[in-house]
């Protein structure tokens, strides 16, 4: 669901999921309702697909590692703001986790497909700022942001 | 706003104002206004679903006719490897090109020859150059135009190939010019369609700069001039058939596929699956994959909405001639191919160009501010998804207020809920008389705090 709430001058849209174990679906379908609200705003085609990975990605971690989790997508702007928080085991080492092909999955998850070890890695390559803070025994926040306002020079009036 | 040529028009008179298209429309492009369907041209795809799901007919594909021919010396007809599933397997492909010959067509070139043409270059591309894999085909005009809307990023994907349409009309007008000593210009080329979407092609290509095609005339307009013609025709005209299985199967889902015979493809058809395919590769999936090859039209083009036999039904007809013509001789060589290939002629150099107009505002800014107006709005319809008000949903009825192109009066059960509210302050309103004409306190009723202070006052 979306809501936008009036905080500051900015305009901006708020996007919203929550996330419960072994949802699968969660993960394609907000990627999806993202992109069409990105296409509605305008933003660049790349904006749009990068955005949409990293929202499917970092949905698809909460999934696979977490008891449970939200995600929301917050746009202003300036930028494009992923954020998930969820509830699970964290994660030990973050500079081995975002090493390609790296993987904690099960067996049993990695048979229907996922776990690969290219979430994080692909996040980091679609965004311009990725920041991930993790306790280990209580859960995970993932903050990925793609700025705008340099690579597009969207808002007219400044032109 | 640049005009946009469709097919797919409405036939006014026959439109009852029923909500079938609009909720059926994968693009979300009709609504109904003032009791007729309306297409937004920008919006269109020419897919054909709402012809095929309208139950009054009031939704048409405008073909050309059989009239055209005329204003040409020589006429060659392309019909589409579809058309031949319109036949059980008895008629065979050269009695059904003989018919052609009899309603005016002076020469007949298969779409499905053309087609294995297309199929070695696709296979070729693949074998030689570099790419993001997966290649998407190019074949189907209403999934190009799909893409320009929903997938702009994917474009770079599609093949830079014309389609098995546009080279055969290519390669027929050529070899006729030569034979015959005619001008080129004075040849003229005419599709038998399955779909609306290809006529629009032929009108506003994508990836030719201009089409070699000179008309195109929809597969049940023909069928009963050729049906006539059938009749008629004791035997087979002999040697007119040139096409193999290879190019034959492309009138059916996986047959393209096949045809390239490339290891790893993935077919799919219907406008739905499109779009998660498309999704699934944006997001990097299928990168195992070569080539997609991917139709409009559940089980491919025999599935088109111009076409007369059901899908299923002409999906078998045209495998048991795929099943009969599989031992027969390329007509082109393998020499001949690779001259196909290597020659300029039928790589396609127009690039298929995005076209966003789902955008709300050019300005960022204001596109967030019409954002929030627009889940505001969609918070206070009622979700029914019903189609009363015209627009396909609740959602795109929120977006064609923001628009400026509906009023949140035209949801119905907003307006019962005013009109109740309104009759409730009415009745509230009629009850209450000034002091002048009442015909004392009232008795029945309880009376009202002020009047209870007025008595105790005397």
């Amino acid at each position: 669901m979306t809501e936008t709430p009036a905080r500051g001058n900015d305009p901006r849209l708020v996007i919203e999921y929550a996330i419960n174990e072994k949802d699968f679906l969660v993960a394609g379908e907000s990627a999806s309702k993202t992109k069409k609200a990105l296409q509605q705003l305008g933003l660049k085609a790349e904006v749009v697909k990068n955005t949409a990975i990293i929202v499917y990605e970092a949905a698809m971690n909460v999934v696979i590692h977490a008891n449970r989790g939200m995600l929301r997508i917050v746009i202003v702007p300036g930028e494009v703001l992923v954020l998930t928080e969820d509830v699970g085991p964290g994660i030990p080492d973050i500079d081995l986790a975002m090493q390609e092909g790296y993987s904690t999955a099960t067996e049993e998850i990695r048979e229907m497909g996922f776990g690969a070890g290219m979430g994080l890695p692909n996040i980091k390559q679609c965004s311009d700022d990725l920041k991930i803070k993790s306790e280990p025994g209580v859960g995970t926040t993932l903050e990925a942001r793609i700025y705008l306002t340099q690579k597009e020079g969207i808002r007219r009036e400044e032109r | 706003m640049p005009h946009y040529f469709h097919s797919v028009k409405l036939d006014e008179e026959k439109c009852k104002g029923c909500t079938s298209c609009i909720k059926r429309c994968p693009v979300e492009a009709i609504r109904v206004h003032h009791g007729k369907a309306k297409i937004i041209e920008e919006r269109c795809i020419d897919c054909g679903e709402c012809i095929r799901c309208c139950p009054n007919h009031a939704k048409v594909a405008v073909t050309d006719s059989l009239e055209r021919l005329a204003g040409f010396d020589y006429k060659i007809v392309l019909p589409a490897p579809s058309f031949f599933g319109q036949f059980r397997v008895e008629n065979s492909i050269d009695k059904i090109l003989g018919g052609f010959l009899g309603i005016g067509f002076d020469e007949v070139f298969e779409v499905a020859l053309a087609a294995e043409v297309v199929s070695f270059m696709v296979r070729g591309y693949l074998e030689t150059h570099k790419y993001k894999k997966p290649l998407i085909s190019g074949a189907c005009p209403a999934i190009l135009r799909l893409m320009q809307m929903r997938f702009p990023d994917l474009l770079e994907r599609v093949a830079p190939i014309m389609t098995p349409m546009e080279v055969a009309a290519r390669l027929a007008k050529q070899d006729a010019a030569k034979r015959t000593g005619i001008p080129y210009e004075r040849i003229g080329a005419f599709f038998i369609s399955p779909c609306p979407a290809k006529v629009t092609e032929v009108r506003q290509p994508l990836n030719v700069k201009k089409s070699s095609v000179d008309g195109v005339i929809g597969a049940s307009v023909i069928y009963k001039d050729l049906i006539k013609q059938l009749s008629g025709i004791k035997g087979d005209k002999d040697g007119l058939q040139r096409a193999t299985s290879r190019g034959i199967s492309w009138g059916y889902l996986t047959g393209e596929s096949r045809a390239i015979g490339s290891p790893s493809t993935l077919s799919t058809g219907g406008i739905q699956n499109a779009v998660s395919i498309f999704e699934e590769i944006e997001r990097g999936g299928l990168e195992d994959v070569d080539f997609i090859e991917v139709q409009a039209c559940e089980g491919g083009c025999v599935g088109g909405p111009l076409n007369i036999q059901n899908l299923f039904v002409a999906r078998v007809n045209l495998k048991n001639r795929v099943n009969k013509h599989r031992t027969r001789d390329p007509y082109f060589d393998e020499k001949r191919l690779l001259e196909f290939f290597e020659q300029d002629d039928f790589w396609s150099k127009e690039r298929v160009q995005p076209r966003p107009i789902m955008v709300l505002d050019e300005d960022v800014s204001k596109a967030l501010v019409k954002m929030a107006r627009l889940d505001e709005i969609t918070a206070t319809l009622p979700g029914l998804d019903c189609g009363a008000c015209g627009s396909p949903n609740c959602r795109a009825l929120a977006e064609d207020i923001i628009r400026g192109l509906a009023f949140d009066t035209d949801c119905v059960v907003e307006l019962r809920e005013r009109v109740r509210t309104l009759a409730e302050q009415i009745v509230d309103l009629a009850r209450k008389l000034p002091q002048s004409l009442s015909d004392g306190p009232p008795k029945e009723k309880e009376p009202t705090p002020q009047k209870v202070d007025g008595g105790e006052g005397i």
